[in-house]
């Protein structure tokens, strides 16, 4: 999807950089990187520094830089490129497919994408450049960056250790910086969704998209929230913030 | 910025933390920190983190420190200067952003989680 996106507007001048943000890094992205063949600059952030430098707090999230390297849109929500024709409202579930995942899907069916705002200033940005209503000037970057205090750094400074712990194999240790993260940037579904991914309750390719406890041993999860009860308390219309120009 | 010692190389705590060290201070755009001592070919970063305003994180156990990101202007961007990022690929090659000036570019960000 988005790699027909950037072949029809690469021409134009405009480039794709894709970073993937996983402790688990060329393990985690692989099989995903591979799969899409890009043709693009494709990253791999163990630590994720997009968060440090750039704000990031979800996914898929997009900044926009202009020409001479000033950034013209902050961190948002990067909603896929929207399908030519009817969406699916609905997707066929095997009948076979763990109840988490029946509830994970009812929960991500209700998350408010926008698609069409988002995919239409992109272009008129690529078209227009900064005589584009939608290339914010430098004060409104900032200003619509989010607010970080010397609380929410040490958070990421946490969360970084705690990446690089995860690596080393220290998971217990990586689990305590995890947690401290969360607690001091509650507002990053990426701090927790990484978190949350590392934990083997399944086998398989689900493994890494679980993320909550085992219903055979709920006690285990090592963590307060995870991902269908932080969904439901936040609710799912507020887990990406509306797009606005 | 992942530290295995508190006294570091220079040019290792500019790459590092995106702060260039002048006699002037701590820089980075067009904004300015003094340090409360002069920066020397080897860095105290304690020191320099206090001066910046960066949080400094000590795992103990397994032998690493974490700098938080510089809070300057209470904001996650101090400036909408791009910071220049650098990654590497699949291959482990590294890559630049400032590699695409002249372009515009859409950063993305995802996860296979």
């Amino acid at each position: 999807m988005w790699q027909a996106l950037r072949n029809e507007l690469h021409p134009k001048g405009l480039e794709l950089v894709t970073v993937g943000l996983d402790a688990l890094g060329n393990e985690g992205c692989r099989a995903f990187i591979e799969a899409a063949k890009p043709e693009h600059p494709s990253l791999i952030d163990r630590h994720h520094v997009m968060a440090d430098l750039f704000g990031i707090t979800n996914i898929p999230q997009s900044v926009w830089i202009d020409e001479s390297g000033m950034i013209v849109r902050p961190a948002e929500t990067a909603p896929p490129p929207p399908r030519d024709g009817p969406t699916l409202a609905r997707l066929n579930v095997p009948a076979d497919l763990p109840q988490r995942f029946v509830e994970i899907m009812a929960e991500a069916v209700k998350i408010k994408s926008d698609a069409d705002e988002y995919h239409a200033a992109l272009r008129d940005w690529v078209e227009n450049g900064a005589k584009s209503r939608f290339a914010m000037s430098p004060e409104k970057v900032v200003e619509r960056s989010r607010p970080r205090d010397n609380a929410k750094s040490l958070g990421h400074a946490h969360f970084a250790l705690a990446t690089q712990l995860e690596m080393d194999g220290h998971h217990d240790a990586a689990v305590r910086h995890f947690r401290e993260a969360h607690r001091l940037v509650p507002e990053s579904w990426t701090f927790r969704r990484q978190a949350w991914s590392l934990e083997k309750v399944v086998d398989g390719p689900l493994q890494r998209f679980w993320q909550g406890p085992n219903p055979a041993d709920p006690n285990a999860w090592p963590y307060d929230g995870d991902w269908l009860a932080d969904v439901k308390r936040e609710g799912a219309e507020n887990y990406n913030e509306r797009w606005r120009p | 910025m992942l530290l295995r010692s508190l006294s570091i190389p220079k040019r290792e705590f500019e790459e590092g933390t995106g702060w260039a060290l002048k006699p002037e201070g701590a820089c980075r755009g067009d904004v300015c920190i003094p340090l409360s001592k002069r920066a020397g070919e080897v860095v105290d970063v304690a020191q320099v983190a206090n001066d910046i305003g960066m949080p400094l994180v000590e795992e103990r156990e397994y032998g690493w420190w974490a700098l938080g990101p510089a809070t300057f202007g209470s904001r996650a961007l101090a400036s909408a200067e791009a910071p220049d990022l650098k990654l590497p690929d699949l291959a482990g090659k590294e890559f630049r952003l400032s590699s695409l000036r002249g372009q515009k570019v859409l950063l993305y960000a995802w996860a296979p989680y």
